[in-house]
């Protein structure tokens, strides 16, 4: 897409801001002892609570306070040590209540900022609003009944941490980047799975464009319910088209919510009401404010696991990573874990590094699979990557035993190693006689190298190589080759 | 003495001394329900099958040695507290089919105390009215005066306590919806402390004020119901985890040297001359028991009605959203969507009072006029709460009338709101301020019972219940039987 470039010729300017809805990891509901699994039959994990029935009251789990505080801190948020719950007042079928709870006033998690590294290799602080917790709705199924609506209450009640960024960012692509800034703290935290296609992390973006330079913002819009990076970034730039070409024309921006349509490549007005909405919050009277002292905030920061910035600068620092490496293999908490893994049984972590980043991921990704499903543990790339290091076998067999482990043909390097004879040929008395033959089997090169075309050695190497399978030690057969050759 | 004239204190001596079984007891009751008394209109649901399983288990345990606190005293529940099983309908179109498959906390607790549950008691929909004419089931008879309303909400289980069909029953207090219309019948009545009995299972009038609390013919029956039906419950956040005492123990204290006070605003204007004389004899009767009696001034008092009028219909207005026709309850017939299907649902089976109080608390809460009324109410509410506390500092206990007026005919006050809403006069502050306050009958009014009100500090109920038995062991009040009784 090249409407940036558009944008800034004809003078416009882009201001975005995200509203990122997380799934809290709980095992149980924000309000019920229902359960969260995803995928369940429909309303199978709906309570009466969950249902809204009559009489029942909403109980916090205590469970979502130490993952929004994580949260707060590692975005170097205050932690609120009393905040509120509010009923949001709407109708709609798969919001059981009428009303969700939710934090208005008075949000658990104030401020905070993230440094996002751009393209150019620049970081930009984005700054955080505020955090909030706050119940999931239900589902509205329009597909799957004819002329009827179904509704799945499985969702309704799930525990939802909404991270309300500032209009910090100018372009789809820092959305898009801050976005997954978020989306790697969170995972790494443990705050939420981060499964998006799951829902787990869903985005609103308010866009608007005004004069580059202007200090006063353009009417916004609000595209809701964004669950991809690519459909974030797409969606932006589509409202980003679309407003500039509005105001382009001379017309004016209207404030609405938004639906982005992937099928279409397009954003749509939601069916909007005559009226604004107006939600009529009020604070809960079910719940009481939540108070959180120091020593409770204190305890959620000891029990934190180590930041991805953090561990980023440690992986340069520790193992001699380049920063791009670094940051590679710090993109999520269970890559890193692998690597360190790979390092622990392996010793070389530069090497480790390369067979992560350049094997194990370029399989994952060939094959289209996640880490958690890859068929070779971290153990096993270990055991590779130890014995290319101590020269058992080249790096090119070491392919053929990943690609070997991959298939799950043996259960350790050694054993395919083994079992496929591919240990490197590397004493100058088995390669000798070999080299010796391959020359004397080939006069004409070995006279024209000796009468001065030297770059036929990699022709002899490459013989000795064939004949061997690739088991020779290259850079011993190339000794060897000179050594007759020459004498 | 007829059986159904008994206390529950008397009831549980005859059925350990094996004078009539729990069993004949509940026929008993079950009869005089079916009788004469089914003109009184005071039940919409009975539960014979029931009432007979449990008097006859209650029976059971009795031979066993393992009798509950209330085993075998048949009582009723105000058709607002959740019977697993049983129809709960608040007395609703709206929840004429509704079946809730969860009970109450304190249905639960009632239960396993081996009270026999009788049936489900009639009462203003949704607890919202003083006169119990709102109800989908008909207006109950007051049985002292056929003519006239038995008060209202809880104005079933009023009834049918005075009337003799039933030892006791449940209520709950908004605003006075268990004092008024005991005060109405002649019986007892208490509201404990904002939170002393779980809120669980019962259906949310006005969340933060909302208490539940016993109707009986004395107040050492009141004290006996309160131990059991009081108490922390983890599925209600806003209950107090303070121990319960036991009241029952602290009746026979002496109220010599307890101060209290008679607040001036509550025998102003309006207040009907013979109940002030009444009140007066009362104050006499306890000044003789030793206490000290002073005047005190709560100058916010007067703004207690109007900020009732606005925080309680805020609340109900989110509480009651849920009846959407979506889920459970009244559904209307061929909706066209989903906006239809709430308009007709909602405006086809919910009456006129509770839809007044939803349209007030909706334009309450909306944006523009929340900071005018919902927020300037909550304001008036503190203000209420401090004038008590300071009260407070000068005396043990507050004395007034429960209501203005003795019991009115029915018709005379429903085209008249206002009129209907200063009933509850003397009742709301104490429900705004989360105090606990007790009626108990104290002289007549021509051929009408009238009620006197005790309000305390904060969970003092056992000085309340202490002076209630104090004055009651003086006093025959609270012995005098309505004519409907008598059959």
């Amino acid at each position: 897409m090249t409407i940036p470039d558009i944008k800034k010729e004809n003078g416009w300017e882009a201001v975005i801001g995200l509203e990122i809805h997380v799934q809290l990891l709980t095992n149980t509901k924000i309000f019920s002892g229902a359960s969260t699994k995803f995928g369940a039959d429909p309303n199978t994990q709906a309570c009466p609570i969950d249902l809204g029935m009559p009489g029942v009251l909403p109980v916090v789990n205590e469970e979502v306070y130490p993952k929004a505080i994580a949260f707060g801190l590692g975005v170097g948020a205050d932690i609120a040590t009393y905040s509120v719950f509010d009923r949001k007042n709407y109708f709609y079928p798969d919001l059981p209540k009428g009303y969700q709870i939710t934090q208005m006033d008075y949000p658990i998690v104030l401020g905070g900022h993230v440094d996002i590294v751009l393209e150019s290799g620049e970081t930009k602080t984005i700054n955080i609003t505020r955090a909030h917790l706050e119940e999931d709705a239900g589902k509205s199924l329009h597909e799957d009944f004819q002329g009827m609506t179904g509704i799945d209450l499985n969702r309704a009640g799930t525990p939802l941490l909404e991270i309300v960024s500032e209009p910090d960012m100018t372009s789809a692509a820092e959305a898009v980047a801050y976005a997954k800034h978020i989306h790697q703290l969170v995972t790494y935290l443990g705050v939420s799975d981060g499964e998006m296609s799951q829902g787990s992390l869903r985005c609103d973006a308010n866009v608007s464009i005004r004069r580059t330079g202007d200090r006063d913002l353009g009417t916004r819009t609000e595209t809701k319910n964004v669950n991809s990076f690519r459909f974030l970034e797409r969606a932006i730039n589509y409202e980003i088209d679309r407003q500039v070409a509005i105001l382009e024309d001379g017309g004016r921006v209207i404030q609405e919510t938004r639906l982005y349509d992937p099928d279409k490549d397009e954003t749509r007005p939601m069916r909007s009401k005559e009226t604004a909405t107006d939600y009529r919050y009020f604070p809960e009277p079910d719940l009481l404010p939540v108070r959180i002292n120091e020593a409770y905030i204190q305890s959620v920061r000891k029990n934190m696991p180590e930041l991805p910035v953090e561990k980023r600068i440690r992986f340069e620092n520790e193992y001699d990573l380049s920063g791009a490496d670094a940051t590679v293999l710090t993109s999520s908490a269970n890559l890193a874990d692998y690597f360190e893994q790979v390092v622990k049984s392996g010793g070389d972590s530069r090497l480790a590094a390369n067979w992560v980043r350049v094997e194990l991921l370029g399989k994952l990704n060939k094959e289209g699979m996640e880490l958690g499903d890859a068929p070779v543990s971290a153990e096993q790339l270990g055991s590779i990557v130890t014995r290319i290091r101590d020269n058992t076998i080249s790096g090119k067999i070491a392919k053929t035993v990943f690609d070997g482990l991959w298939a799950g043909q043996a259960s350790t390097a050694d054993d395919f190693i083994e079992s496929h004879g591919l240990e490197q040929v590397s004493g100058t008395d088995e390669l000798e006689p070999i080299v010796s033959a391959i020359i004397a089997a080939n006069p004409d090169q070995a006279e024209q190298y000796r009468s001065g075309k030297t770059k036929l050695l990699g022709f002899f190497v490459g013989q000795v190589m064939k004949e061997t399978q690739s088991k020779a030690n290259p850079q011993q057969v190339n000794e060897l080759v000179k050594k007759i050759l020459d004498s | 003495m007829m059986l159904h004239e008994h206390t529950i204190i008397e009831l549980r001596t005859g059925l350990k001394n094996g004078e009539f079984t729990a069993e004949e007891l509940t026929l008993h009751y079950l009869e005089r329900i079916e009788g004469k008394a089914r003109e009184l209109n005071a039940f919409i649901t009975v539960t014979p099958d029931i009432a007979m399983d449990q008097a006859r288990q209650s029976d059971k345990d009795r031979g066993k040695g393992v009798a509950g606190k209330l085993s075998g005293i048949p009582i009723a529940y105000k058709d607002i507290f959740c019977t697993d099983g049983v129809r709960t309908s608040a007395g609703s179109l709206m929840l004429d089919k509704f079946i809730a498959p969860y009970s109450a906390t304190v249905v639960e607790k009632l239960g396993e105390a081996g009270a026999v549950m009788l049936g489900k008691t009639n009462m203003d929909e949704f607890a919202m009215g003083s006169s119990n004419e709102n109800s989908h089931y008909g207006h109950v008879l007051n049985p002292w005066d056929k003519e006239r309303v038995p008060g209202g909400s809880s104005g079933g289980s009023a009834a049918a306590v005075a009337a003799g069909l039933c030892a006791a029953a449940t209520g709950t207090d908004t605003g006075g919806s268990i004092r008024q219309p005991a005060s109405f019948c002649g019986v007892t009545g208490i509201k404990p402390t904002y939170g002393r009995i779980s809120r669980w299972g019962i259906i949310a009038y006005a969340s933060s004020l909302d208490q539940a609390g016993p109707i009986t013919r004395t107040a050492e029956d009141a004290a006996l119901m309160l131990e059991v039906m009081a108490g922390h419950d983890a599925k209600d956040s806003t209950s107090i985890a303070a121990e319960v005492p036991d009241y029952s123990r602290t009746l026979g204290d002496s109220i010599k040297g307890l101060r209290i006070g008679l607040c001036r605003e509550y025998f102003e204007d309006g207040l009907n001359s013979t109940t002030e004389k009444i009140i007066m004899e009362a104050v006499a009767v306890l000044e003789s028991l030793g206490a000290v009696i002073s005047q005190i001034s709560l100058p916010s008092t007067r703004h207690a009605i109007p900020a009732y009028y606005v925080i309680a219909p805020a609340e109900c207005s989110a509480n009651l959203s849920r009846y959407d026709g979506v889920r459970f309850g009244y559904r209307c017939e061929n909706p066209n969507d989903w906006e239809d299907l709430y308009k007709r649902s909602r405006s086809e089976a919910l009456g006129n009072e509770v839809k007044q109080r939803i349209l007030v608390g909706t334009f309450a809460l909306s944006a523009g006029y929340y900071d005018a009324y919902y927020r300037k109410a909550q304001q008036v509410r503190r203000l209420i709460k401090n004038d008590f506390l300071e009260a407070f500092k000068e005396v043990d206990i507050l004395l007034s009338p429960t209501a203005p007026i003795p019991a009115f005919r029915i018709g005379e006050k429903s085209g008249d709101q206002i009129a209907m809403y200063l009933q509850d006069i003397y009742t709301i502050a104490s429900n705004l301020a989360g105090l606990p306050a007790i009626s108990i009958p104290a002289g007549m009014n021509g051929h009408l019972p009238t009620g006197l009100q005790l309000i305390g500090n904060y969970l003092d109920e056992a000085g309340l219940l202490n002076v209630a038995h104090q004055f009651q062991l003086q006093t025959n009040w609270h012995q005098l039987s309505p004519p409907a009784a008598d059959s």
